[in-house]
């Protein structure tokens, strides 16, 4: 790989920020050099200092923020000394950057082609006579369809994949040496990051340029990059090929984070690190005769933005077709035994959620049934459902562990609401005991128990949730992405709860994910969504080996697999 | 970008109809006999009665309600009890020494608030930063009329560089032709440069007031806002393309920080609105804010109802223009329609 | 871990942590602790002052008429020889009353007004938007004026006025505050823990909403002060020979162009400091609050 001199080579850098608690290091002493035409991936969870890496590469780190040693090479420019004006030249010219959140990062209020006008007149690729030209060709050449006329687009006009394309529009106008995508794909469907990866692999190949993907995913970075470094509290912790990563990573870390990333072929256990891993508990004898949940021809219906239907009929502007209203959920069957766990998967807006909150009753339905148990549940209006015993025995775990708990109430609190509810339960003590067992349940420490949501991390958050979800013994509970907002390595070990937990207490659940390869690990059976409607469904191991519907092999192909 | 503009004109219609309503109520909740309040003081017990039919009091609520929006709709305010002249033509008469007054104070205090807060914004932490957070706290907490009055102490008394606060012009002085009822303006038309001094001199300083006064709001508005935008992701792209500082400023900060700013205008206009009636007091300025504050004091009702429902009516307009304006630079609203 | 202290939403149990905490977070603030001493002496000045003032405000000695201040008269006396040093004292009861008066009044008003056009929607909504909206579509000090000259030349309708005018930013305040949090996790799980509307309304939105509504109080006592300070500038109101910094301001008005300084510097100094001090008590509380808002 070190042939000749780097493209980039970062040497012992460290970057400290100056905060009210004084200074902090974000990153120290990080190693990291990028040969000419080579893909570098730098893994991390959250705060590993990944991000701020970059910054540093690019000199745009916040006011608060400075390198305080080491140095930054990049050809025969010392970035860390280099003149302000040196930097700009630098900037969008040999060092691009691709970010997150592609929408923010594009002005709202500018056209899309004008910006990338900006970007080419700032660096003199072309000239005010011909940049218009330039700029089209720039977004024909990322496949924006109809570029003439998406030039004139402003970015909310534009899906989030194409804002992403308009972003790596504006880092390849200027043909750089060097690209930096920071998350490039996070936030966008499975299919749309596949589209939007391929395109930058294909587009820096073609240029010849190096590339630095910056990612929390394990499976994404060993997929597109030759070579991965992985970063752990702002230090590299291990720089490796990327086939050889997962077949030996050497330091510890890397071993947690490679296996804990949900892959084909391993269960459960296999994510927690070596060791920790208790024996599978046999689930509990159920009646699986009888149906439990049967769901038919559920149906939402939104109306259409109200106000603006009524303005646009006031002026007979609109034809009518316009004003019907919008199914987020369009005639869907399914059912769901005693014990068993049914994974509901698809991408953004495919109605997985609605549906998931009609069952449980925070939402009305517009028409079909919902049978619990040999009752139909969808004909009890939402609020009254509330005050039901039947709201007892169907509970939910929530995707955001902080949204989801009352930032005034303490844990305990927090867990003991439905049982002070709707429970059976007298007098305070019997509740705080009640509590206490079921921290001991969810492995939530007890002094944690007196906490406030903001005083505990994310995965103690997420236990005090199920905590709380399965305080009345639910038989169904809905787990609505209850992972997504987690590190991996937290991930492995909530999932790994919920499903001891299933097979202890003899529940059933309704996981709603976005991930199939969570829904393999967890489910018995899945079903795919697709624009309110259900593309297939079958046993897990059935659809995700041998799927049948061709919407079903896109999502899957669509998942980044590590060479192994 | 027509249909917006329709939109909000449709938009403004509820509230001009809620103005019309709040300032009837106003005057039918007049406490004991509206009638004998509108006679003043002075009446007796026949021409209270006289004044009730004529007023229509005897009537319905609902027939007064549209007998009123019927005399709104002509045009008529009703007449002023201590100058027995229609209240409409008053007003009419006295609106462009305040609009005057007014909007110069604006235009000043635009001028100076946007840059101070746009230099605060980039400059965080500096002196500058400091002396506009000083400023704007120290702005809002000016009651208006003494800034007025110390003003006046300070330049008049001490100094002596202004004129008396005693009105728009000299007393000897004449008015110049009136084409715009705007001194400053009309007086340009007439090439009359010593009128325009001397009108100028005497409206320099309760400019300053309601300048003074409106400036805290937009500068603190302006600063937050740009450090805000600053600090987004899309100018963290700019910078990252390798932008010019004062391209990544101008076009991409300035256009975005200002949509909020454009916003408060809205209640920056609320506030000198009010505040103009003060300010008219402390300078004897004849606009319709001391008209106002004179027929108060001798419990004259028509003409304050009359102010009332101009400020709001001419509230309500500027409001719109604000509407129209921000969709002008924000096309997220220009395409909406 | 930097929000577990800054953020300071954290409810404290028992006396002595709210007194530690707020110890704490006076000490972070010099500006905030500054204004909240202003705070405290003001409020000691509007309890104890009448008591406390060397020389009957009323008391009137034309001798002693347009004095400028002096070792006897502090802030000199106007032009009935009346002491503007006990004047400007014994007035702070008054003006803090009433912005006291109306901005409880606007809270209980606009608040819950606010929190139930927020949670429930609908009609409930659209009511209170549309007062509001109308409200608003009055520039607020001649709105106040046109109220206090309707109802009549009262304090209690100054107070009245004052608060009809700040009900907008209240409601809308508590409008959002409260809508955003209708379908908030927490308040979804509440709804599974078989917790009623009404219920969820007191136990998990007011007490979340609660200090954004303070921080809106004490940013709006400022301007309340200035409203009604403004409408006795005008001669309504308040009365003479009552003491209050408007209309002792407007008193001194005459005699600024002669070069009387006194008679309104000192009760518009007052009138300027007290709204001072509630508009930094204001950002300080709120940057304690919601540390984002920060500006």
């Amino acid at each position: 790989m070190t042939e000749t001199m780097p493209l980039l080579d970062v040497r012992d850098l460290t970057v400290e920020f100056a905060t009210r608690r004084g200074v902090v290091k974000a990153i120290e002493h990080v190693d990291i050099s990028v040969g000419k035409g080579e893909t570098l991936a730098i893994v991390g969870e959250s705060g590993s200092g990944k991000s701020v890496t970059s910054f540093a590469v690019m000199r745009i780190l916040d006011r608060a923020g400075r390198i305080a040693q080491g140095a930054i090479q990049f050809t025969s420019i010392d970035v860390a000394t280099a003149s302000e004006d040196e930097m700009r030249d630098l900037r969008g010219r040999e060092i691009s950057m691709i970010f997150q959140n592609p929408r923010a990062a594009l002005n709202p209020i500018r056209k899309v082609g004008r910006q990338i006008e900006d970007v080419l007149l700032e660096h003199v690729q072309a000239e005010p006579g011909n940049v218009k030209e330039k700029a089209i060709e720039i977004l024909r050449k990322v496949r924006i369809a109809r570029p003439e006329e998406r030039y004139h687009a402003y970015p909310f006009e534009l899906s989030g994949g194409m804002c992403q394309r308009i972003v790596i529009a504006l880092a390849l106008a200027c043909r750089p040496q060097l690209l930096i995508a920071d998350e490039p794909t996070t936030g966008l469907d499975v299919t749309t990051q596949k589209t939007v990866m391929e395109l930058i692999v294909e587009l820096t190949r073609e240029q010849g340029m190096s590339t630095i993907l910056i990612t929390h995913d394990l499976g994404l970075a060993a997929t597109y990059c030759s070579r991965v470094v992985v970063m752990e509290k702002g230090r590299v912790v291990e720089t490796a090929k990327s086939d050889t990563i997962f077949k030996a990573p050497s330091h510890a870390y890397t071993r947690k984070l490679m296996r804990a990333t949900p892959r084909p072929g391993v269960t459960l256990r296999d994510l927690l690190p070596e060791g920790e891993a208790t024996p599978v508990l046999a689930p509990q004898p159920v009646d699986t005769t009888t149906p439990f949940l049967v769901v038919e021809n559920l149906v939402k219906e939104y109306p259409r933005q109200g106000v603006t239907k009524t303005m646009a009929q006031f002026f007979k502007r609109e034809p009518a077709t316009d004003s019907q209203a919008f199914r987020a959920v369009d005639g869907i069957s399914f059912s769901l035994a005693r014990g068993s766990s049914l994974g509901l998967v698809g991408e953004s807006g495919c109605g997985k959620s609605t549906t998931s909150m009609m069952i449980n009753r925070l939402t009305d339905t517009t028409s079909g049934s919902i049978m619990f148990d040999g009752e139909d549940i969808a004909e009890i209006p939402a609020k009254q459902f509330a005050k039901l015993p039947l709201r007892r025995r169907i509970q939910m775990v929530f995707q955001d562990p902080t949204d989801s708990l009352n930032p005034r109430f303490t844990a305990a609190r927090a867990i003991a609401d439905p049982i002070l509810r709707l429970g059976d339960l007298d007098g305070k003590d019997a509740v705080r005991a009640r509590c206490e067992e079921l921290a001991r349940l969810v492995g939530l420490p007890l002094e944690f128990l007196d906490r406030f949501p903001h005083q505990l991390s994310g995965g103690q958050k997420a236990r005090v949730g199920i905590a709380r979800a399965i305080a009345l013994n639910p038989e169904l509970v809905i787990l609505d992405e209850p992972t997504a907002a987690l590190d991996v390595s937290v991930q492995a070990v909530v999932l790994n709860l919920l499903q001891d937990l299933k097979a202890a207490l003899g529940m059933s659940y309704l996981f709603v994910s976005h991930d199939l390869e969570v829904v393999r690990l967890l489910c018995d059976h899945v079903i795919v969504m697709r624009n309110g409607r259900i593309v297939e469904e079958g046993a897990t191991s059935r659809v995700l080996n041998a799927p049948e519907a061709e919407y079903t092999r896109e999502l899957l192909s669509a998942i980044p697999h590590p060479p192994v | 970008m027509l249909t917006m503009i329709l939109k909000r004109l449709l938009l403004a219609i509820p509230s001009l109809i809620g103005v019309v309503i709040v300032t009837f109520l106003l005057t039918r909740a007049l406490p004991g006999d509206p009638a004998a309040y509108f006679a003043g003081p002075a009446a007796d017990k026949a021409a209270i009665e006289q004044i009730r039919v004529k007023l229509g009091f005897d009537k319905p609520l609902i027939v007064q309600f549209f007998d009123y929006v019927g005399d709104l709709a002509r045009g008529d305010l009703g007449n002023s009890l201590t100058t027995g002249q229609p209240v409409a033509a008053e007003i009419r008469a006295r609106l462009p020494a305040s609009a005057e007054l007014t909007l110069l104070g604006l235009i000043v205090s635009v001028l100076i608030a946007v840059p101070l807060g746009i230099m605060a914004a980039t400059r965080p932490g500096s002196w500058i930063d400091h002396f506009c957070r000083v400023l704007t706290t120290a702005g809002v907490s000016l009651p208006v009329f003494f800034t007025g009055l110390i003003l006046v102490y300070v330049f008049y008394y001490q100094l002596g560089w202004s004129p008396a606060p005693l009105g728009r012009i000299d007393v000897f002085a004449t008015t110049p032709p009136s084409v715009t009822g705007f001194y400053l303006i009309d007086s340009i038309i007439a090439r009359d440069f010593g009128m325009f001094r001397a009108s100028f001199n005497q409206l320099i300083l309760p400019a300053m007031t309601l300048a003074i006064f409106s400036l805290a709001p937009i500068a603190r508005m302006t600063r937050a806002s740009m450090l805000a935008v600053l600090s987004s992701d899309f100018v963290r792209t700019a910078r990252a393309s390798g932008l010019k500082p004062s391209t990544v400023i101008v076009t991409y900060a300035f256009r975005n920080a200002m949509l909020p700013v454009v916003t408060t205008l809205g209640m920056v206009f609320s506030f000198l609105l009010g505040a103009n009636v003060l300010v008219e007091k402390v300078f004897a300025w004849p606009g319709i804010g001391s008209f106002a504050v004179e027929a108060l004091i001798s419990s004259d009702f028509a003409p304050v109802q009359g102010f009332v429902l101009t400020m709001a009516v001419m509230y309500v307009a500027l409001n719109l223009l604000i509407d129209v304006f921000y969709g002008i630079i924000d096309p997220r609203v220009r395409m909406e329609g | 871990m930097r929000d577990i202290t800054v953020t300071g939403v954290r409810p404290v149990t028992g006396l002595l942590a709210t007194l530690q905490h707020t110890r704490y977070v006076l000490a972070e603030n010099p500006v905030t602790a500054f204004a909240f001493g202003l705070f405290v002496l003001i409020v000691v000045t509007a309890i104890f002052g009448p008591h406390l003032v060397p020389i009957d405000p009323l008391q009137s000695d034309t001798a002693q008429a347009l004095k400028p201040p002096s070792a006897r008269h502090w802030f000199g006396t106007d032009q009935l020889g009346r002491d503007i040093f006990s004047r400007v004292i014994v007035a702070t009861r008054l003006d803090f009353g009433i912005a006291i008066a109306s901005v409880a009044l606007v809270f209980a008003m606009g608040g819950l007004a606010g929190v139930a056009a927020g949670f429930f929607g609908g009609w409930t909504d659209r009511i209170v938007g549309r007062i509001s909206d109308t409200i608003m579509a009055f520039p607020l000090f001649v709105l106040a004026m046109g109220i206090v000259a309707a109802l009549g030349n009262t304090v209690t309708n100054i107070v009245i006025a004052t608060a009809i005018v700040n009900f907008p930013l209240y409601a809308r305040v508590a409008r959002s505050e409260a809508n955003v949090r209708r379908e908030a996790g927490f308040v979804q799980a509440a709804r599974l823990s078989g917790n009623g509307e009404f219920r969820i309304l007191l136990t998990q939105i007011l007490p979340n909403i609660m200090p954004i509504m303070v921080v809106q109080m004490s940013l709006t006592m400022g301007y309340a002060i200035l409203n009604a300070a403004g409408l006795s500038f005008i001669g309504l109101g308040v009365r003479p020979p009552q003491a209050e910094w408007g209309i002792m301001v407007a008193e001194g008005a005459a005699f600024i162009v002669s070069g009387e300084w006194w008679i309104a510097l000192f009760p518009g100094l007052a009138l300027m400091i007290a709204v001072f001090c509630f508009n930094l008590l204001g950002d300080g509380l709120r940057d304690i609050v919601d540390p984002q808002r920060r500006t």
